[in-house]
């Protein structure tokens, strides 16, 4: 326990190159890349697509019901690691708890697949 | 960092300045990065400074010694909580120079959450039933012992705070089905593929032989 930022310091440096690489990235293409202006670039494709468009657009309300679903089972899983980890210490007692709690979130998981939550269409 | 317990265990090799100058960068970040957070006029710009700054506060967590926490901010909040941050954002079709209009006409209701946030935070740090060493330990461990974060929180939370676990559990379940009420939406008209069906069509009732006669043809 006690080399516990040691044991990060590797992180810190990735965080430095990391950064670095980035900044260099945005910054080489200016220096050496060629540039050609030109107002064909700009117009809209063969397709019918604009090239430059708003992102903003209205999308379906599903992907909302997917992104929460997602965390709901993102912290489903983030209560199983300090579980795995400390199994040996709480006993059969600790090990029935977490079925139980993982007992409640299946009846969910039941729950939603029948309704066709996970289904696209 | 004045317990010496706490001082032998973050700083093994007893480097102050790394240590100093870690703190110092995450926590600079983080406050701007919060500032940021307020301040940009893109609302997506605001959502990226924020997972900017939950980074940078989960570094600040692996600087006490939180590693459990840190991973879960990076993990839950970063990873799902800032995107779905994200779709609310992007799904919301509104002027955003419209909306800065009373900015500032919002600032008295800030200022008072800001206000009672810190009045409960001063209170836990000038009592004294914790003085500041405890606080600090107790804030990162629950547990005093010597194993790492996860395990701490492991070693309680399923045994000892079993009523809570299980009604966390609860809490989401609660929004699971919650969230499935609320925004699945039945439509009709959509042709699904059912693989069962599928397969097992029976040939005898679905084709049906006819002999054509040339230059006739035939009714389906």
């Amino acid at each position: 326990m006690s080399f516990i930022l040691s044991e990060y310091l590797p992180i810190l440096i990735f965080i430095f190159i990391g950064f670095g690489m980035a900044v260099g990235m945005t910054i080489i293409p200016f220096v050496i890349g060629e540039s050609k202006p030109d107002k064909e670039k700009l117009s809209s494709y063969e397709c019918g697509f604009e090239a430059f468009d708003d992102a903003r657009g209205r999308f379906d309300v599903r992907f909302y019901l997917v992104a929460i679903l997602f965390i709901i089972f993102d912290l489903e899983v983030a209560f199983l690691f300090p579980w795995a980890v400390s199994l040996g210490n709480i006993g059969i007692f600790g090990f029935w708890s977490m079925i139980i709690f993982l007992f409640f979130l299946t009846i969910g998981f039941i729950y939603e697949w029948k309704k066709g939550a996970l289904e696209w269409e | 960092m004045k317990s010496p317990r706490i001082y032998n265990r973050i700083h093994p090799t007893g480097n102050m300045f790394l240590y100093s100058f870690s703190f110092y960068l995450f926590s600079t970040i983080a406050v701007l990065s919060a500032l940021m957070v307020i301040s940009a006029k893109n609302s997506v710009h605001s959502v990226l400074f924020l997972i900017l700054s939950f980074v940078n506060s989960s570094a600040l967590f692996v600087l006490l010694g939180a590693e459990f926490l840190a991973m879960i901010l990076v993990v839950v909040y970063v990873g799902a909580v800032a995107v779905l941050f994200l779709f609310v954002v992007m799904m919301l079709d509104i002027n955003f120079i419209k909306l800065r209009e009373g900015f500032l006409q919002y600032l008295p209701f800030g200022v008072l959450l800001g206000a009672v946030l810190l009045l409960e935070l001063s209170m836990i740090f000038f009592s004294n039933r914790l003085s500041k060493v405890t606080l600090v330990e107790f804030s990162t461990k629950p547990i005093f012992s010597d194993f790492e974060n996860t395990k701490d929180l492991g070693n309680v939370l399923y045994t000892e705070y079993f009523y809570l676990f299980q009604l966390s559990g609860l809490i989401l379940l609660v929004a699971m089905i919650g969230s499935i009420v609320l925004t699945l939406r039945d439509r009709s008209g959509v042709k699904k593929q059912i693989i069962y069906d599928q397969v097992n069509v029976d040939t005898v009732n679905y084709i049906e032989k006819k002999k054509v006669k040339l230059r006739e043809g035939t009714n389906v």
